[in-house]
């Protein structure tokens, strides 16, 4: 089977599943321990306006990025893999933006039939 | 195309990298996803249909949010709890994410220790997981009981401010609570082949004909790693928005 020889091949890395030193693991596990608390701390200290939302969007997506780069072993995959799997979450993105819009307007037409109720 | 990608399975495959490896990986009756086994492939994919499920309440969440004329519960203060008379924001909420944190760390590990077949380790190791993953269940309820029974909040309505909060919370956390639930008692099957030595002997699993091989610790490990990460979004968006 084409499966079977592709894991003598010597460009497939991997004899067996994902092996890495546990060192790789630990070093993770704090960077998140760190990240984790940085951002606690951004609520800690009142931090507000942008410079709130730039800490916590820094801080979530590089704490999910080395969720999945590294314990997920995203890092390890074939590109053929790691793209089915992140390239469609982008199209999350138009959702996201479609959200936003449609929840603005919905504010102002509230804000308005809300005014003109009072007169 | 200039080059044609071999396909013949008479003799190992050259598997071209890059760009070049992505066309030829999908292409010419291939496995799309080499060396990597299939239950491996299923549960990513699995996962990418769970991510536009928690993607769907976070973005609704955000435009119930956006668009409630009512002033919103300050999260700071409705998750904050009071500790020798001192009141501190958000302290549960950071103690689970710790905890969750750590079962993360401790599942990575079991993977490796897993891969090199090392029973006991792996069995302890998912064993620890377990356990902090039961342990953030419980903050959890505490939380909830916490939220219902002294706060008075219900998904209908609550005394702090907008309605939809509770119904946002509930939902969110809800969802995430039950995937959370669910993967304590995998990790636990899992762990139970790890060290009856079912996955060294490739005895079957339950209602399947598959030998039992030591990949099933990862793909329990992906699961357990995605709910972490659908963590790290609802704390960012939910708690500290």
């Amino acid at each position: 089977m084409a499966h079977a020889e592709a894991q003598q091949h010597p460009i497939v890395a991997h004899v067996e599943g994902q092996q890495h030193p546990i060192g790789i693991y630990l070093k993770i596990w704090g960077l998140l321990f760190v990240l984790s608390t940085a951002s606690y701390l951004v609520d800690y200290f009142h931090f507000q306006g942008y410079l709130r939302w730039f800490l916590i969007i820094l801080f979530m997506l590089l704490k999910a990025g080395l969720i999945v780069a590294v314990f997920m072993h995203m890092l390890w995959e074939r590109l053929a893999m790691v793209y089915a799997i992140l390239v469609p979450t982008l199209l999350l993105m138009v959702l996201l933006g479609i959200g936003a819009l449609e929840a603005d307007y919905t504010f102002f037409t509230r804000g308005v039939f809300f005014l003109k109720g009072l007169f | 195309m200039a080059q044609a990608s071999r396909t013949s399975t008479a003799e190992p495959l050259a598997l071209p990298e890059g760009i070049q490896g992505i066309v030829a990986d999908w292409s010419s009756d291939q496995r799309a996803f080499k060396n990597v086994p299939w239950g491996k492939a299923m549960m990513w994919i699995f996962l990418l249909s769970d991510t536009f499920i928690f993607s769907c309440f976070l973005i609704s969440y955000m435009t119930v949010r956006i668009s409630t004329t009512e002033p919103w519960p300050n999260p700071s203060e409705v998750f904050g709890l009071t500790l020798f008379g001192k009141s501190i924001p958000l302290l549960l909420i950071a103690i689970m994410t710790f905890v969750l944190i750590s079962s993360s760390g401790t599942m990575a590990m079991a993977v490796k220790f897993g891969y090199e077949k090392n029973r006991k380790m792996t069995f302890i190791l998912l064993l620890c997981t377990a356990a902090l993953g039961a342990t953030f269940v419980g903050m959890q309820a505490f939380e909830w009981t916490k939220l219902i029974v002294h706060e008075g909040i219900r998904p209908w309505g609550n005394p702090l401010g907008a309605a939809q909060f509770g119904a946002a919370f509930f939902m969110i956390t809800g969802f995430h609570g039950t995937h959370v639930s669910i993967g304590v008692i995998f990790l636990l099957i899992t762990a139970t082949k790890v060290i009856r030595g079912d996955l060294d002997h490739g005895r079957p699993g339950f209602m399947t004909g598959r030998k039992g091989k030591y990949e099933i610790v990862e793909i329990m490990g992906l699961y357990w790693h995605f709910v972490d990460l659908v963590w790290v979004f609802i704390f960012a968006v939910f708690y500290l928005w």
